[in-house]
C-alpha cells in the first residue's frame, strides 16, 4: 500500500495525474471525433454518390484497420506532415509535435468514425413525418435542424454514444506507446522502478474499471434528461 | 509515394498476417469456449455463480486489453507461485500470454453475446420440446444452442473484426504480428504512410472476408 503513498514516497499522486491525463486526452478525442462526425454524418447521409463514397470509406477504413496502426502512423507520419508544410513556408527546422495533441488526434479520428454511424443511424431512425412536418411548417434549415432534428437525434443517440465514449477510453491506453504519461504509461514507469508490474498493472485496470464504471453513472443521468417526455 | 517500398514491403506483411490469423483463430477457438461457459453462469439462477460470471465480464469489458495483456505478461511472472509450477512453460512465452489475453477478453465479450441471444430465445419453443417428453439437455444442444448460434452471428461477426483488431497488441510484447513488423519497418524507413497503406489494406481484405462470411452464415441459418 505504501507504494501508492502521495508525495515523494509513493506513486498515488503520478498515477492520479496520470488518471487525470487519461480523462482530458479522453474529452479531446471525444470532441475532435464529433467535429470529424459533423463533417462525415452529412456525407453518409448525401444523396450525392461522391460524397456518399468518401463518407463511407472514412468510417471503412478506421473501423476495419486497428487502432495501433493509425497511432503508429499519426505518430510517426504527423511530425513529418507538418514539417512538410512547414517547409512550403521556408522553416526548415525540426518540429516535433506534442504527444498530447497527436494522441488525441489520432483517438480522436477513430471516435469519430464510431461517432458518425452512431449520428447516422439516430438521424435515419427519426419519423419522416418529422422532416415533412418542418418543411410543412416552413422553419429555416437551422431551426429545423436545432429545434426538431437534434433533440431527437440526442435522445437517440446517447446510447450509443455512451459506448463510443468507452471504447475511446480505453483506446487512450495506447498512446501510451507514444510516450504520453498517462495511466497506461505511468504504470509501466512506476512497474519498471519497483519491479512490481502486477500490483502496477492491477491498479491500472481498477483505475480504468472505475473511469468507466463513473461516467457510466453520468451517462445514464444524461440519458433520462434527454429522454424526458417520450 | 515511395511504391518500391510498398512492394518490397508486401511479402514480409503478407507472413506476418500468417501470426495474426493464428493469434486471432486460436483465441477465438479458446474464446469461444469461455463465452459459452461464462453465458451458461450467467443464466445459472444461483445468484453467486450468477455474479461471479457477471464480474467476469464486467472487469475484462471495462478495462483496456492492453493492460489485460501487461498483466498476464509482465504481472504473472512476479508470482513466485506460478514460476514454479507447470504453468510456466506457457505463460513465459509471451505468444501464450497474448492467446490467453485475447481469449479471455473476447470470451468475455462472447459470453454477453450468447447471454442476450438465449434469452432472446421464445420460451414457447422451449414449452414446446418440454410438451413433447424430450429431455432438457436436447433441448439445450438441439433447440437452444441453434437458435442462440442464429441470434448472436451479427454481433459475433462484430466481435471478430473488433478481434481481429485486438490482436495488434501482440506486437506490444515483442510478437512480429502483422502490425509488429509494419512498426517495424515504419521506424525503420520513416515512410509511414506507405506502410500504412499496405498494412491497413491487409487489414481491410480480412474484415472484408469476415463480413462476407458472416452475411453468407446469416443467410444459410435463417429460417
Amino acid at each position: 500500500m505504501e507504494l501508492l503513498a502521495f508525495g515523494k514516497t509513493g506513486w498515488g499522486d503520478e498515477l492520479f495525474i496520470a488518471t487525470l491525463m487519461t480523462v482530458a486526452v479522453s474529452l479531446t478525442a471525444m470532441i475532435i471525433g464529433f467535429l470529424f462526425a459533423l463533417i462525415f454524418t452529412p456525407l453518409k447521409l448525401s444523396k450525392n454518390k461522391f460524397l456518399n463514397l468518401i463518407g463511407n470509406f472514412y468510417t471503412t477504413v478506421i473501423r476495419g484497420v486497428p487502432e495501433l496502426l493509425v497511432i503508429y502512423l499519426f505518430f510517426f507520419g504527423g511530425s513529418g506532415a507538418i514539417m512538410f508544410v512547414a517547409s512550403m513556408f521556408g522553416y526548415n527546422e525540426y518540429i516535433e509535435i506534442n504527444a498530447f495533441l497527436t494522441g488525441s488526434f489520432a483517438i480522436g479520428i477513430i471516435s469519430g468514425a464510431y461517432s458518425t454511424e452512431v449520428f447516422r443511424g439516430a438521424i435515419q431512425s427519426i419519423d419522416k413525418g418529422q422532416f415533412e412536418a418542418s418543411k410543412v411548417l416552413g422553419l429555416k434549415k437551422p431551426v429545423h435542424f436545432f429545434k426538431v432534428i437534434m433533440p431527437q437525434m440526442l435522445r437517440l443517440a446517447i446510447p450509443n454514444l455512451s459506448n463510443v465514449w468507452q471504447i475511446t477510453l480505453k483506446d487512450t491506453s495506447l498512446i501510451s506507446v507514444t510516450g504520453l504519461v498517462e495511466i497506461m504509461r505511468q504504470s509501466y514507469i512506476a512497474a519498471g522502478s519497483t519491479r512490481d508490474p502486477l500490483f502496477f498493472y492491477s491498479s491500472a485496470a481498477l483505475l480504468y474499471l472505475l473511469l468507466t464504471f463513473l461516467s457510466m453513472k453520468l451517462i445514464n443521468k444524461l440519458e433520462v434528461k434527454y429522454s424526458r417526455g417520450f | 509515394m515511395d511504391f518500391d517500398l510498398m512492394i518490397t514491403s508486401l511479402p514480409k506483411l503478407l507472413s506476418a498476417t500468417l501470426v495474426t490469423l493464428k493469434l486471432l483463430s486460436l483465441s477465438l477457438f479458446f474464446g469461444l469456449f469461455i463465452g459459452l461457459l461464462f453465458a451458461i453462469l450467467r443464466l445459472n439462477k444461483n445468484p453467486i455463480i450468477n455474479k461471479f460470471a457477471y464480474g467476469y465480464s464486467y472487469v475484462f469489458r471495462g478495462t483496456p486489453l492492453l493492460v489485460q495483456i501487461f498483466i498476464i505478461y509482465f504481472g504473472l511472472g512476479q508470482v513466485e507461485y506460478l514460476r514454479s509450477s507447470i504453468l510456466w512453460t506457457v505463460l513465459k512465452e509471451p505468444y501464450w500470454c497474448a492467446i490467453i489475453a485475447f481469449a479471455l477478453n473476447t470470451g468475455a465479450y462472447t459470453s454477453e453475446i450468447l447471454r442476450s441471444a438465449f434469452q432472446t430465445i421464445k420460451p414457447g419453443f422451449i414449452e414446446a420440446g418440454r410438451s413433447l417428453g424430450i429431455s432438457n439437455r436436447i433441448i439445450f444442444y438441439k433447440i437452444q444452442i441453434p437458435i442462440a448460434i442464429k441470434q448472436s452471428l451479427p454481433a459475433y461477426g462484430n466481435e471478430i473484426i473488433l478481434m481481429l483488431k485486438g490482436t495488434s497488441l501482440a506486437s506490444t510484447v515483442t510478437l512480429m504480428d502483422l502490425t509488429g513488423v509494419a512498426k517495424y519497418i515504419i521506424s525503420t524507413t520513416f515512410k509511414p504512410i506507405e506502410v500504412f497503406i499496405v498494412a491497413g489494406s491487409i487489414y481491410l481484405f480480412m474484415t472484408f472476408i469476415i463480413h462476407n462470411l458472416i452475411k453468407y452464415l446469416e443467410k444459410k441459418y435463417s429460417y
